[in-house]
């Protein structure tokens, strides 16, 4: 067990707060009734079968999607911010500033069109650096962070491997230092080999720049390599949710029990 | 001319400027509210012309709701006043106001232009019409509508670095020639339309007031008096202008923006300025061959 | 010694001439009265109502005179003149269930109140030659009926019912008044008003190919032409300073209404969903050019996605209009010196420092 998650969570506040959030498509519930808290340097993970409601929750909370009921608010410089009341024009600022979501599609989150290094230095760029000779820089130095060759920072994404350009995806988001990401399937469509080492990498460079996550998979042995925390969800509801290892080793519910005995993890 | 006899000129037909007196109202007033949100893209209720689509309605427009007796106007295409386009519009305004039309940069009081801006400074008095044929610097980047103002709105402007970015990568620097894009007060994006980037550094601080005109695209933008106009760039590659290794062949001015002639059926070529009442004015002092 | 080009002046002028004088043609063969291509062309006279946005029979003639047969050029002369004119009013909305209907048909019901009426139509011509009509034509009166038309000939969406089985379609909260896109741009999303105006003055072939998209997968929803109307309908209006509705004439239109199958979404039930097409004059195929890809452009409201040319509503509206797409396409021939020169110099620039840095690198492999 990790002790300094619970250090962390005894010195600060959380990050994010929900309370009783519910997305409903008319009569169809999305999710319902969500709550839960995020600290800093956090990674959650939600888990649950296609369906299940985990990324309908996760477009709410990445605000992508507005909830039907319920809050989200997100700690910012020592005020809550109600995040689905928030004007457009400052929630989109906070998305650039503090948040970051990396697409499951890595076509999603990247721009086809433009090279590696322009992929990079877009969100440098939109934070209004206006050096090339740094913005080339920072984006040779992500290249080689997230092991790809720095001297293919010219190269446009489409000439990348599907694993390649998933680490581009990762560094694109990840070069703004942001407290937050979403991640949405980050490993899904790629190779079982593509994917262990993908996650390697990115558990060493959340917990290197101290980012808080939340991550949905239905892949549970994603969710025990990467998470500090599980929730699960079944018909839109959280059904249990606890630390990683106690979820996965004595699932408490019937449907996770079936879950876990269902997986090798 | 007294003011009486050139309104007598007028085609009776047609209200004078053309446009009837509310939508000369309604254009001024998207006009007041684009110098008072300077680079800011002001949808207006584009009237169809009997010019067509693309051939500088806009400004068109722009003009018929300012122009009145005491305005002398002058029209450029490329820079020249000659050329056909160019014609053609005096040619209407003439027709439609009975008013006072000149070559000569110094005594318009009006200029409407296409794709150029005099290379004789402007004055306070004066006022710069521009033919727009996309007013949205971002369109190539995004093809959306909804999506671009929603980029002005939010000042989401990385993605036009981006494309400076690319250029300089590929080419060593920004392979924009025309059209190249503007920040305009600190605020808003704006395109200075196709004209050359050369005559960029001439909007910044312009004592006249620059009007910009999309009819096909029903928006008109503004850039009032003394107002700053930033060339976007890399503190590492600044904004630079063309040059010419050659002066105007006819009245050998170094300064000014020049076009290429070919003069023989081998493919050999002169430059010559682009601005024809500037040349002509210099030859007349004197200068050149 | 080189003289810049001169003389825009003198050749606008001598085009002109020269314009009239191809107008004309042989001066040996009789010159066109607008009256016969009003009464003669009215198929064309529509076209050019419908893309010049004005109802005026005889300026249509003139104007396809003046543009020697090019609709969009004559169009655009309607377009132009239509700027000038001063506004009264509006009329009231005219009523197509009231139509004094010369033709009327359903694809999806065989009979249906007041019957199909088959009227004026190419649809069964044979296209053959009818080397007659060289000659001039004296053709046999048509057989009238002996009963004349049922008096009411409700539309067929309306006789469809209660059943729920069709959209209804409700007018937005507080039913303002619609947008008018000649006064007002248009703003995207665009509300079902605005669409319906730019698609009824869009181009035929535009929205004609677009709808053949749909059918073809391209979007695909199948349309079932509900109901094709085509007749004279009143058109009311009321004055301010007499405060009653008066009758200032008859206009010829065609309506469509075509129906689809709609399978449901997280938004809406299963239930038939329907496009409208409107037109002046007899313009059938502009009427259902136009309902399909209205139909089609429904799309977001139904949660269907926009993942196909006719589903997107900024490249259809935006494309579809003839008189904007013609002028901005032939602005090319306009000089283009000025912009065309800077790509000349950083074309040759980049070819010139392309070549230093081959020469460079040659010289760094020798040494």
């Amino acid at each position: 067990m990790d002790t300094s998650l619970f250090s962390q969570a005894l010195s600060q506040e959380p990050l994010l707060q929900v309370q009783n959030m519910s997305r409903f498509y008319g009569e169809r519930i999305g999710c319902r009734n969500v709550s839960f808290q995020l600290w800093p340097g956090e990674i959650l993970g939600i888990v649950g079968e296609s369906g299940s409601g985990k990324s309908t929750l996760l477009r709410c909370l990445a605000a992508l999607d507005q909830p039907s009921e319920g809050e989200i608010q997100l700690a910012d410089g020592g005020q809550w911010l109600d995040v689905p009341a928030l004007p457009e024009p400052k929630r989109r600022a906070l998305m650039r500033r503090a948040w970051g979501i990396v697409h499951q599609n890595p076509r999603d989150g990247l721009r086809m069109g433009v090279s590696a290094g322009g992929n990079i230095g877009e969100r440098l760029m939109d934070a209004g650096e206006r050096n090339y000779g740094e913005i080339r820089r920072v984006a040779r130095d992500w290249l080689a962070r997230v092991e790809i060759d720095p001297d293919r920072i010219d190269d446009l994404p489409r000439h990348f491997s599907g694993g390649m350009q998933q680490r581009l995806q990762i560094a694109r988001v990840l070069v703004s230092e942001p407290r937050l990401v979403f991640m949405d399937e980050p490993t899904g469509g790629l190779d079982v080999s593509v994917q262990a080492k993908l996650l390697d990498l990115l558990r060493a460079l959340v917990r290197d720049m101290g980012i808080a996550a939340v991550i949905v998979t239905h892949d549970l042995a994603v969710a025990r390599l990467l998470t500090d925390r599980l929730m699960v969800m079944k018909d839109g509801v959280v059904i249990e949710q606890g630390l990683t290892d106690q979820v996965l080793d004595d699932p408490q519910h019937a449907y996770t029990q079936l879950l876990t005995s269902a997986v090798l993890v | 001319m007294t003011e009486a006899q050139t309104i007598s000129g007028a085609d009776p037909h047609y209200n004078y400027g053309y446009l009837d007196e509310q939508t000369k109202r309604m254009v001024r007033r998207a006009l007041l509210k684009a110098v008072a949100i300077p680079g800011y893209q002001v949808p207006f209720g584009s009237r169809e012309m009997p010019l067509a689509r693309g051939w500088g309605t806009g400004g068109i427009q722009i003009t018929a709701a300012l122009i009145g007796p005491s305005d002398c106007l002058k029209v450029i295409d490329q820079g020249a006043d000659d050329t056909t386009n160019a014609v053609s519009i005096r040619n209407f305004f003439a027709r439609v106001t009975g008013g006072r039309t000149t070559q000569k940069t110094a005594e318009a009081t009006i200029i409407q232009t296409r794709h150029r801006i005099p290379e004789k400074p402007l004055r306070a008095d004066q006022i710069l019409v521009y033919q727009v044929p996309q007013p949205e610097p971002l369109r190539k980047l995004e093809p959306s509508e909804v999506e671009t103002r929603n980029m002005h709105a939010w000042e989401e402007y990385g993605l036009m670095q981006v494309r400076l970015y690319e250029d300089i990568a590929r080419f060593g620097h920004v392979a924009t020639t025309y059209a190249y894009p503007v920040m305009v007060n600190e605020r808003y994006i704006a395109s200075p339309t196709p004209i050359p980037k050369f005559d960029n550094p001439k909007m910044d601080m312009m004592p006249a007031l620059q009007l910009f005109g999309a009819g096909r695209e029903k928006r008109v933008y503004a850039i009032p008096p003394f107002t700053r106009v930033r060339s976007l760039d890399f503190e590492d590659h600044p904004f630079t202008v063309q040059s010419w290794d050659k002066p105007c062949e006819l009245c050998g001015s170094r300064l000014s923006y020049l076009d290429e002639v070919i003069v023989d059926d081998h493919g050999a070529r002169i430059f010559v300025c682009s601005d024809t009442d500037y040349c002509e004015e210099r030859r007349q002092d004197g200068e050149g061959a | 010694m080189y003289v810049a080009v001169k003389g825009g002046e003198a050749a606008i002028g001598a085009t002109h001439g020269l314009i009239a004088q191809e107008r004309r043609g042989d001066a040996a063969t009789p010159e066109l009265q607008t009256r016969q291509i009003r009464e003669q062309m009215k198929l064309a006279i529509a076209r050019v109502m419908n893309e010049g946005s004005l109802y005026d029979e005889d300026l249509a003639a003139l104007a396809l005179k003046q543009s020697q047969g090019d609709s969009v050029e004559a169009a655009f002369l309607m377009r132009a003149y239509r700027t000038t004119l001063p506004r009264f009013g509006s009329s009231l909305p005219v009523d197509t269930a009231a139509m004094a209907i010369r033709r009327r048909i359903s694809a999806t019901f065989k009979d249906l109140p007041g019957g199909q009426v088959l009227g004026p139509t190419y649809d069964y011509t044979h296209r053959l030659f009818d080397f007659a009509l060289e000659e001039g034509s004296a053709h046999a009166p048509p057989q009238m009926a002996q009963e004349p038309l049922a008096a009411t000939m409700p539309r067929v969406p309306d006789i469809l019912g209660d059943e729920g089985l069709l959209e209804t379609e409700v007018a937005p909260a507080g039913d303002p008044a619609p947008v008018d896109i000649t006064r007002d741009p248009a703003e995207f999303p665009a509300d079902r008003d605005v669409r319906l105006q730019m698609l009824s003055r869009g181009d035929e072939g535009f929205l004609l190919g677009l709808a053949y998209s749909v059918q073809r997968g391209f979007g695909g929803n199948h349309p079932f032409a509900g109901e094709i109307r085509m007749g004279e309908v009143s058109v009311l209006y009321t004055p301010e300073e007499l405060g009653f509705e008066i009758d200032i004439g008859d206009i010829t239109l065609t309506e469509c209404q075509m129906i689809n199958q709609f399978t449901g979404s997280q938004e809406a039930p299963p239930q038939f969903t329907r496009g409208y097409g409107f037109a002046f004059g007899h313009s059938e195929r502009k009427a259902m050019s136009m309902a399909i890809v209205d139909r089609a452009l429904k799309g977001r409201d139904l949660g269907e996605g926009a993942n196909f040319p006719a589903q997107q509503e900024e490249f259809v509206l935006y494309h579809c209009d003839m008189i904007e797409a013609s002028g901005f396409v032939e602005h090319l021939k306009l000089p283009h010196y000025v912009d065309f020169q800077g790509e000349l110099e950083l074309v040759r620039k980049i070819r010139q420092e392309q070549a230093e840095r081959k020469q460079r690198a040659a010289a760094e492999q020798a040494s």
